[in-house]
């Protein structure tokens, strides 16, 4: 491979950096929760959002940098990120519909879960 | 060269060593097991989201849950410790690609130094994580379960602070000593018995006037809803059992999948983590002894490498849906 004699450290500690700072701005908004960010967006409070959008941007520079998936064919790279990034979402939006679809049914039901 | 990788006129395409996207058979494999890997832990996730959505106003709220510091008794820390633990899996992971970026150049001495800093990272990791655990598993104020396996948690009415049940319950004469195997008729034995009988919660609530109880549901603020005195006197009457801390069956915090789904994924992902140390020990003498260098290819320092920052991965994942979302 091309790239496997030269240094790539700098690259390196700048995703460090990277991922302190998102990781520092997320504990603080966990810390305060600020009231702005309770609003609702999408059915989701915006701040729950903001949590799983800077995941997902930390999660790019672990497998981009970390994992090296920017050095490797882009072939190899989109067979492993596709799939997953597919299934994950599919997985995740049948199995959250249906557990809000059993929250309703036990709330408007005629059974009390709370005595 | 992109596209062209068979060297058709040194080997036959299928005589072996060809490999159309320039990685190793091992590190393709471990790419696999990736794969595989992270569509287990989400499906764990998804499975907890499905809870949770289940039962959004009564999921414990995660602030309140874990709370503690090491040294710091006592101070209401939430969130601080578990950030401590993304920082040192992270700067693990940092020194894991710097051993791999130094291996790359062939040279040991940096390679040695960056694994041992990495297996340190892991090892501090998986420590604060059973320490975690032990609080989750201990449990810090108590709380009571009633009949249809809720949780009443008590607080004081004048403050809002949570109150811990040994600062109210009221020692009551007649001693209930644990079942033994040994002294029971057959093979008779109950798992310890918790510090204070139901009956002692409840002779403490008469008696200091200020205790009143909040239920598992959130209100549209996401605060837990508080009783008055006579609601939590008309809860108590249902109250069962006294639950100190969590385990598969009780939770003290709240709803016990909270607590079901907190061992299953925490722990997978520290299980995770321990074999990821044992492997990295595993290379870090492999290098020592000098394999990789007689070698001259560190490849398996980029293989073990690959599965450790995938851990990180995963942990960047569990940070985020069970402590801050």
């Amino acid at each position: 491979m091309a790239h496997a004699h030269e240094s790539n450290t700098k690259r390196i500690w700048v995703v460090f950096g990277i991922l302190s700072v998102i990781t520092i701005v997320e504990v603080i908004l966990g810390i305060i929760r600020p009231e702005a960010l309770e609003a609702h967006v999408a059915g989701m409070k915006l701040l729950n959002w903001i949590f799983i959008i800077l995941t997902i941007v930390k999660a790019y520079y672990i497998a981009w940098a970390f994992m090296h998936l920017e050095g490797e064919k882009a072939g190899l790279r989109w067979s492993i990120v596709l799939p997953l990034v597919f299934l994950i979402m599919y997985l995740s939006f049948i199995l959250l519909v249906e557990g809000n679809y059993i929250h309703d049914v036990y709330h408007d039901g005629f059974i009390s879960w709370d005595f | 060269m992109e596209a062209t990788v068979t060297t058709g006129s040194k080997e036959k395409v299928w005589g072996g060593g060809n490999e159309p996207l320039n990685a190793s058979y091992g590190k393709m494999m471990m790419w696999f097991f990736i794969v595989s890997d992270a569509l287990t832990f989400s499906g764990f996730l998804a499975a907890y989201g499905f809870s949770r959505f289940k039962f959004i106003e009564s999921w414990p709220i995660a602030d309140e849950v874990f709370t503690h510091f090491p040294f710091l008794h006592g101070v209401d820390a939430p969130m601080y410790y578990v950030a401590l633990m993304t920082f040192i899996l992270i700067f693990s992971s940092v020194t894991m690609v710097l051993a791999v970026d130094a291996g790359h150049q062939l040279k040991q001495k940096k390679v040695i130094w960056y694994m041992f800093l990495t297996i340190i990272g892991g090892i501090i990791f998986v420590g604060s994580q059973a320490w975690e655990w032990k609080n989750f598993i201990k449990g810090e104020y108590g709380a009571v379960e009633l009949k249809s396996g809720r949780i009443l948690q008590f607080l004081d009415a004048s403050t809002g602070e949570r109150v811990a049940l040994a600062d109210f319950a009221k020692p009551l004469h007649g001693e209930r000593t644990t079942q033994h195997a040994n002294e029971g008729v057959w093979y008779m034995s109950e798992s310890t018995l918790p510090s204070f009988s139901v009956e002692e919660v409840k002779a403490g609530f008469e008696a200091n006037h200020n205790i009143v109880a909040r239920t598992e549901i959130s209100d549209e603020h996401g605060k837990k809803v508080v009783l008055s005195r006579e609601e939590t006197a008309e809860r108590l009457t249902q109250a069962t059992m006294v639950v100190e801390g969590a385990n598969l069956i009780h939770n003290e915090y709240g709803n016990r999948l909270f607590a079901d789904f907190f061992f299953f994924i925490t722990g997978f992902h520290g299980f995770h983590v321990l074999s990821g140390v044992v492997i990295n020990i595993i290379i870090f003498i492999n290098v020592i002894l000098g394999t990789y260098e007689r070698r001259k290819n560190y490849e398996m320092v980029e293989k073990v490498g690959l599965y450790w920052h995938f851990v990180d991965l995963v942990w960047v994942f569990v940070f985020t849906f069970f402590y801050l979302v």
